[in-house]
């Protein structure tokens, strides 16, 4: 630890006593809050349970996704849609894009 | 464990499925000698579906960003490039964000990588253990003079992802179905990723807490955290960074240096 950055007790102490105190300003819960907060939250069902599928996936668009040998290197700009990617900016103005840079 | 022939078999099976341009294998026949190959790519299309379609279920806000077309050309590269090595679809993608980071037709997005980053992570917390998080009184019952000895346990379902961009407002702004305004991408932005309960929270950390965060995660005691954090950024306020903590329930336990 460096000398210039030792953090003394009494430092910690002051800024760990804000802390619990810019908690309790929310306001501690009740026993019977708490366990009303936690089960509503237990009604909320498993979202992302990925599983592989047997039967056939290839939906219509999708029927060339395994087995086209074309090329996309060439093409890349056509794919370029839909996205919501230009809606973000870099500096010096340039958008966020898919086209080649 | 499978029969040895079994095995094999399966291996056989598989190793032209994801190279469309290698002939089917030789011990799949079709009926009456018709041709195999176009049996063989049902199987190719399904696993390259079933894949694509499992990298566009973990990450959400990647989709979303590039639209559909372009991340599933993507997808398709990285499969290509790296077939899962686990039966747990769940487990397939770890690599996918460092694919995109290299991607040639990603790199103007150059944030992309991080949000995928911080998709995977959300997933990661998602599945982690549960685990009961430190009431905020058992920090008040301290004594102040073992508070910089203060060492504590981090919750199983917590992660850090920092990044250069503004990563955490682009996620927040993907992941769900909400209008994008313009977002100024140049601002760093350092996720915290976690599970205190049922839900998974996403949050900005303040300006040294990522530091502060990944310091007590690594096992140093509270000062030496703090410290850590002050020296990266002067703004580094130690009252709000453990508050903050404290809220999103990142800690299970502490222990007293002192009483190692």
């Amino acid at each position: 630890m460096s000398a210039k950055n030792t953090i003394s007790s009494l430092v910690l102490a002051g800024a760990v006593s804000t802390a619990l105190t810019t908690l309790a300003i929310a306001g501690p819960l009740t026993k019977a809050e708490a366990d009303a907060a936690i089960a509503a939250k237990k009604e909320k069902c498993f979202g992302v349970a990925l599983k592989g599928q047997n039967d056939c996936a290839a939906g219509p668009g999708t029927t060339c996704q395994g087995t086209s040998t074309a090329d996309f290197q060439g093409n890349a700009w056509k794919f370029v849609q839909g996205g919501t990617c230009a809606n973000i900016e870099l500096p010096g103005g340039k958008h966020g894009s898919l086209k080649p840079v | 464990m499978q029969p040895e022939p079994l095995l094999s078999y399966a291996a056989a099976f598989a190793s032209a499925l994801l190279d469309p341009g290698r002939e089917a294998p030789r011990m799949v026949t079709g009926p009456r000698g018709q041709s195999t190959l176009k049996c063989y790519n049902v199987y190719r299309n399904n696993v390259t579906v079933s894949l694509i379609d499992a990298l566009a279920a973990i990450y959400p806000a990647v989709q979303r960003l590039t639209g559909p077309d372009f991340f599933r050309a993507m997808a398709r590269f990285h499969i290509r490039e790296t077939p899962p090595t686990s039966p747990l679809l769940f487990e397939y993608g770890r690599d996918f964000p460092d694919f995109i980071a290299r991607y040639e037709h990603a790199r103007s997005l150059l944030w992309l990588a991080d949000i995928a980053r911080i998709e995977r992570a959300w997933l990661d917390s998602y599945h982690a253990a549960d685990a009961p998080p430190l009431s905020p009184s058992a920090l008040a019952a301290v004594a102040p003079e073992q508070l910089s000895s203060l060492m504590f346990t981090v919750h199983p379902a917590t992660r850090l992802v920092r990044s250069p961009f503004a990563a955490v407002t682009i996620f927040a702004a993907n992941r769900e179905r909400v209008s994008t305004d313009r977002i100024d991408a140049s601002t760093a932005e350092d996720a915290l990723v976690t599970r205190p309960e049922f839900d998974v929270l996403v949050q900005k950390l303040p300006p040294g807490g990522a530091v502060f965060l990944d310091s007590l995660m690594s096992g140093c005691m509270l000062a030496e955290a703090a410290a850590a954090a002050l020296e990266e950024s002067p703004a580094f306020d130690l009252a709000t960074n453990i508050a903050s903590l404290l809220e999103a329930g990142i800690f299970t336990s502490l222990t007293s240096g002192g009483a190692r």
